[in-house]
């Protein structure tokens, strides 16, 4: 059985590190006083100091916020409060969401030292449900890339393997789950930033149908593609997190109106019985590793075997989709990052008395932005000049009208679709820093779900046998209809939990119970020996 | 397609670093012509299925209509507003002298 | 004295020459900015006059993170000015960014709209006057669309606190996300000599409308209506469109036609000296009656416009468009005349009372009750007096329509006399209450009672005897001398004309 909240009948002197247990467990022993919001957090903080050293999930950690809001949340349940059910409950914060009084960097120089004064409308959501926000997650410089390299205050690293990278741009969401840090993350994803770091890091990840959840707040990198999600380690976990971060907010034109599905009852449910699951052709061929492909076969035979029916369909205008998504990033990003000019907040450069207003901007823009970001600014300004907007922004949201046309015939035969995540697991540091293109290709799967707007979740089926890394699997539902993710994810994590008696997470180096992390080699060949059976 | 979709030259680069305002350095200029090149050229294929008969989608969700009604809401303080700013002055965000108006 | 002032002013040609010449072409694009109760995208004030920086939020202000909500009386507003204007309204429209970078622009894109703007193709008919008489022209108008207004810099430094030579500058980000209306004209064609008195109407015209739709307050010296306006010269009409200059900040009515008219003489001396007119934005210096060239951009702006991923598409339905025109007023200019008709008065007298901003305000007095003459002659004579003397619009007076009206009952109940209902009128803006309350507390009514009349009248024959022969003897003007006695002792509460029939009967003649 995968942990539910019923695992959590146990005595505080017998709890393992509390940090081990998922958010359903912590939230069953704070409901029942068995620990309290303190205790979690303080423990966790702890694990923060003994491990962020090593992994750089975090850049900023709010001990002292974290522990006001555990204390409120222990007096509120004091003086019997209701509460939500993940009052409490810890959470990391990818540092692309503001946050009132906490500095937001996106990982860039240009915000350091900004505070906001305003909540996004996710972290008012969470604040309102009680839970406990640790502090802010690396990432990728404004979202912008797949390992997390590109943050402007150094990389986070694969808790699998120190050496490689936790994906991104929500590599630091997704390395805190694995390393324990935090039960609960917040990603965002605009071409694969929530999926891609779950698959390689083996946590769960859900992007939520486009307008799901509020974007007000989230500093935006492609608007018409950015969608903030729940991150978790086991499926049931992100739906409880989903649960909180959805609905509709007025201060968001593209909010959906209609009500959030009821994805922890389809959790819970986790039975795939009778339903069409399609396999994508186009996304799981070329290009795709071996040990990917072949924990990809097995899940296929999985599923089958618990009563679904795998068909294969075909998208070929998916084979545009990355084509059409650098093209769209770009151009809305050059456009959402003009307002960093160093006028209003955060860095201002060569502000010497002399220059002009232009000549600062200019300045400032250049020292403040990466080179990936300064990268696609470029692209996108020249994809949207005169002269060639027509042929390439124009096109793109053409191919973008394809693939949708792509996916609703696809789902008119099919329940969900399903494709690897990533076409390889984690790479090594520095592997494709200075090969733009080789390092696009990695969110070559999950850029069609963006371009569509569907719902999509990454969750880890395996380890890849010649390297002994996470493989992750994923999961694709029309729009509005995510609670088939969770349908689909907890069937399939229940079947895997019982193949491997335990969560895949625990059998990494940083999961191995209360052995100290380190060793990284010799535990994964361990891990790896236990996992193929 | 622009034919010369493929190739871009260190002026044209110049060019999108002002649009941009960017101050690229030398390097960067030899750099990103380079680069940018390589990227139009993987990307231009979007061109090959977007016939005139499909029509582009700007937003994923077919929304339309969504309005606020008419109602003040709490602005910021004057201080919270001027609390990012590199330089203020007299209630103001102070800027470097502008060359013209727009 | 800003540098681009101090360079030689530019040669221009004599109106007339430069008539004979060429054909001037015009368009015009008037800014307005709507009196919404909260911003084009967000829900902060947009009360004229705060402090710097106070109607700002993580919207209007940029801040990272924050996204634009449309105010629905924003776009309701863009409709039925569009409407009015005859215009189609699109069945579906979007928001489009416009990119480029400048300090009073939050985001350095403006929210506006492109290539789909909400409303298209309508007319404006305006009247101008010529030395032949008044005459009306079609103006076309090409599109109406919205938009957010920017912040306001102040320069520091430098000599006159001017943009150039400032040594830094100031930003208040107060206006930023106001919401705006760009209505931009088709080219105005064949109004040759009349081009800047065209200019001038259509300007006119337009806000007199924007007024009676109640969607701005159109005051060009507080900016809340801008007018930018583009002139280009060609030989005759039925040549090619000639190279345009636009010309900005024009902010008055006087100040479009002298543009214009500036405009036509210096591009005819250019073009006449054989040098070309270049496309540039000039600014016109309402103080030397001159426009001066913008500095000249190293290369041609480039928006790179594209549909704004933040706000949705907005298409009206029909039901919606059909209830917004039913909110219409009646035109303006067809008001006028109806107006004028039904009271039977001449256009100089209607001029009048448009000008004096007393319109609205006379047909409210006149629906309480009031005569139009004595409508008319209380607003554009003492009232108008009074605003001028307060520096206040007419309608700003704290006084109203059926407060007048009650004040004409009384002169014409014979009640008080017209100088007496100045006291009155007095009164009820010094917030002293109604008519009436004021006749009672100050005392202000007419002496009717007889007893003290006759009293004074006697004492005032007495006093001037040979004036009173005078009257026996049929020189009944010579009453005047006597009424004026009376009036005096009366301290003015007298009713004139009964002072008058009274005299007659004490001494027993016909009046």
């Amino acid at each position: 059985m995968p942990p539910t909240a019923s695992d959590a009948d146990l005595d505080i002197a017998d709890l393992p590190d509390l940090t081990r247990l998922t958010a359903a467990q912590q939230s069953d022993l704070l409901g029942n006083r068995i620990v309290s919001s303190r205790e979690l957090t303080q423990a966790h903080l702890d694990r923060i100091a003994a491990v962020d050293d090593d992994v750089h999930a975090f850049l900023h950690v709010d001990a002292q916020g974290a522990l006001a809001k555990a204390d409120a949340v222990d007096a509120a349940r004091a003086a019997g409060e209701p509460l939500g059910l993940l009052a409490g409950v810890p959470l990391a914060l990818k540092d692309v969401l503001t946050m009132r009084g906490a500095p937001t960097t996106c990982g860039s120089r240009m915000l350091e030292g900004w505070h906001p004064p305003y909540d996004a409308t996710v972290t008012r959501r969470l604040k309102d449900a009680g839970i406990v926000i640790l502090g802010k997650t690396n990432m990728d410089e404004f979202a912008m890339g797949s390992s997390t390299e590109h943050s402007a205050y150094g990389p986070t690293r694969n808790p699998w393997d120190l050496d490689r990278i936790p994906g991104g741009s929500g590599g630091g969401s997704a390395a805190a789950l694995a390393a324990f840090e935090a039960p609960l993350a917040i990603g965002t994803d605009t071409g694969g930033s929530i999926r891609q770091p779950a698959a390689v890091t083996g946590t769960v990840g859900v992007k939520p149908t486009y307008g799901a959840v509020s974007r007000y707040g989230l500093v935006a990198l492609a608007s018409s593609l950015d969608q903030a999600g729940p991150c978790a380690r086991t499926v049931l976990d992100t739906a409880l997190l989903h649960a909180v971060i959805a609905g509709h907010d007025p201060m968001d034109s593209t909010s959906l109106a209609e009500p959030v599905p009821d994805v922890v009852a389809a959790a819970m449910r986790a039975d795939v019985a009778g339903m069409r699951i399609g396999l994508v052709r186009e996304l799981n061929g070329e290009g795709y590793q071996a040990g990917v492909r072949q924990r990809f076969a097995e899940v296929v035979a999985l599923l089958e075997r618990a009563g679904a029916e795998v068909v294969e369909v075909s998208c070929p205008s998916f084979d545009y989709a990355l084509a059409a998504y650098y093209l769209i990033l770009p151009s809305e990003a050059s456009s959402n990052l003009a307002k960093f000019d160093g006028i209003r907040y955060g860095l201002r450069v060569g502000d010497d008395g002399t220059r002009s207003v232009e000549e600062v901007m200019s300045l400032t823009r250049e020292a403040g932005f990466g080179a990936e970001v300064k990268r696609r600014i470029m692209l996108g300004t020249y994809a949207l000049s005169s002269g060639y907007y027509d042929a390439y922004y124009g096109s793109a949201q053409q191919v973008r009208t394809l693939i949708q046309r792509d996916f609703a015939a696809a789902f008119a035969q099919c329940d969900v679709l399903i494709s690897p995540t990533a076409p390889t697991t984690a790479f090594r540091l520095g592997e494709k820093l200075d090969d733009p293109l080789a390092m696009y290709l990695n969110d070559v799967a999950t850029i069609p779900v963006n371009l569509a707007g569907n719902a999509a979740m990454s969750l880890p089926i395996g380890l890849a046998p010649e390297d002994g890394l996470p493989v992750g699997l994923q999961v694709i539902a029309p729009a509005m209809a995510d609670e088939r993710l969770y349908r689909v994810g907890g069937a399939l994590e229940r079947i895997l939990f019982q193949r491997w008696g335990g969560l895949l997470i625990e059998s990494s180096p940083y999961g191995a119970g209360t052995r100290p992390p380190g060793g990284a080699d010799a535990e994964r060949s361990e891990a790896t020996g236990g996992q193929v059976r | 397609m622009p034919e010369n979709a493929a190739a871009i030259t260190r002026e044209q680069v110049a060019h999108l670093g002002r649009l941009a305002r960017l101050s690229l350095t030398e390097d960067e200029l030899d750099r990103y012509s380079a680069q940018l090149a390589d990227i139009v050229a993987a990307v231009a294929r979007v061109t090959e299925v977007a016939t005139s008969d499909v029509p582009a989608t700007s937003h994923p969700m077919p929304l339309q209509n969504v309005f606020r009604e008419d109602v003040p809401r709490p602005s910021l303080s004057q201080a919270e507003a001027l609390s990012g700013a590199p330089a203020a002055e007299d209630e103001r965000f102070r800027v470097p002298r502008i060359l013209d108006e727009e | 004295m800003s540098t681009a002032t101090t360079r030689a002013a530019a040669p221009i040609m004599d109106f007339d020459e430069a008539m004979a010449r060429f054909d001037p072409v015009l368009g015009l694009e008037v800014h307005v900015e709507l009196n919404t109760a909260t911003k084009m995208f967000c829900g902060c004030s947009t009360e004229f006059g705060a402090p710097p920086n106070t109607q700002v939020c993580p919207v209007c202000l940029g801040l990272p993170g924050a996204l634009p909500a449309l105010n629905r009386v924003g776009v309701e507003s863009a409709m039925r000015i569009g409407l009015a204007l005859h215009c189609q309204v699109a069945e579906w429209c979007r928001f489009a960014r416009k990119n480029y970078f400048y300090p009073d622009m939050p985001k350095n894109f403006q929210t506006s709209q492109y290539d789909e703007p909400i409303c298209f193709d309508g007319h404006l008919d305006v009247d101008y006057e010529t030395p032949e008489g008044r005459r009306t022209f079609r103006v076309g108008i090409e599109r109406a669309h919205m938009e957010e207004d920017t912040g306001k810099n102040s320069h520091v430094g430098g000599a006159t606190g001017r943009i150039h030579g400032a040594d830094y500058s100031l930003v208040d980000y107060n206006r930023a996300g106001i919401p705006l209306i760009e209505i931009v004209t088709k080219p105005i064609e064949g109004a040759g000599r009349y081009a800047p008195e065209v200019a001038r109407a259509y300007v006119t015209a337009l806000r007199d409308l924007l007024r009676a739709l109640g969607v701005s307050d159109v005051r060009m010296e507080q900016g809340s209506l801008r007018c930018d306006v583009n002139v280009s010269l060609r030989p005759s009409p039925d040549a090619p469109f000639g190279t345009r200059s636009e010309t900005k900040n024009v902010n008055s009515l006087r100040s479009v036609e002298r543009s214009v008219r500036y405009e036509i003489g210096r591009q005819a001396a250019r073009l006449t000296a054989g040098e070309r007119i270049v496309q540039e934005t000039r600014h016109w210096h309402e103080d030397t009656g001159l426009t001066t060239p913008g500095r000249s951009k190293e290369e041609a702006e480039d928006y790179r416009y594209f549909p704004e991923p933040d706000l949705v598409p907005i298409a009206p339905s029909r039901e919606w468009v059909e209830a917004l025109r039913a909110t219409l007023p009646e035109n303006p200019a067809v008001r006028r005349s109806r107006l004028a008709a039904e009271w039977g008065i001449s256009d100089l007298d209607m001029a009048n009372v448009v000008n004096a901003g007393a319109l609205d305000l006379v047909e409210a007095t006149i629906e309480a009750g009031a005569d139009q003459a004595a409508a008319r002659k209380w607003w554009t004579g003492e009232l108008a007096r009074v605003a001028r003397e307060r520096g206040v619009e007419l309608a700003e007076l704290p006084i109203t329509p059926s407060q007048v009206a009650e004040v004409e009952a009384l002169v014409v109940a014979g009640t008080v006399n017209d100088k007496l209902a100045r006291q009155v009128l007095d009164g009820v803006l010094a917030g002293e209450g109604s008519a009436a309350e004021v006749v009672a507390s100050r005392g202000l009514a007419v002496v009717s009672d007889d007893g003290p009349l006759l009293a004074a009248i006697d004492d005032a024959l007495a006093a001037q005897p040979d004036v009173a022969e005078k009257i026996r003897g049929g020189k009944v003007a010579a009453a005047g001398a006597i009424v004026g006695a009376v009036m005096k002792a009366t301290r003015g509460q007298a009713d004139a004309a009964r002072v008058r029939a009274l005299i007659f009967e004490r001494l027993g003649v016909e009046g």
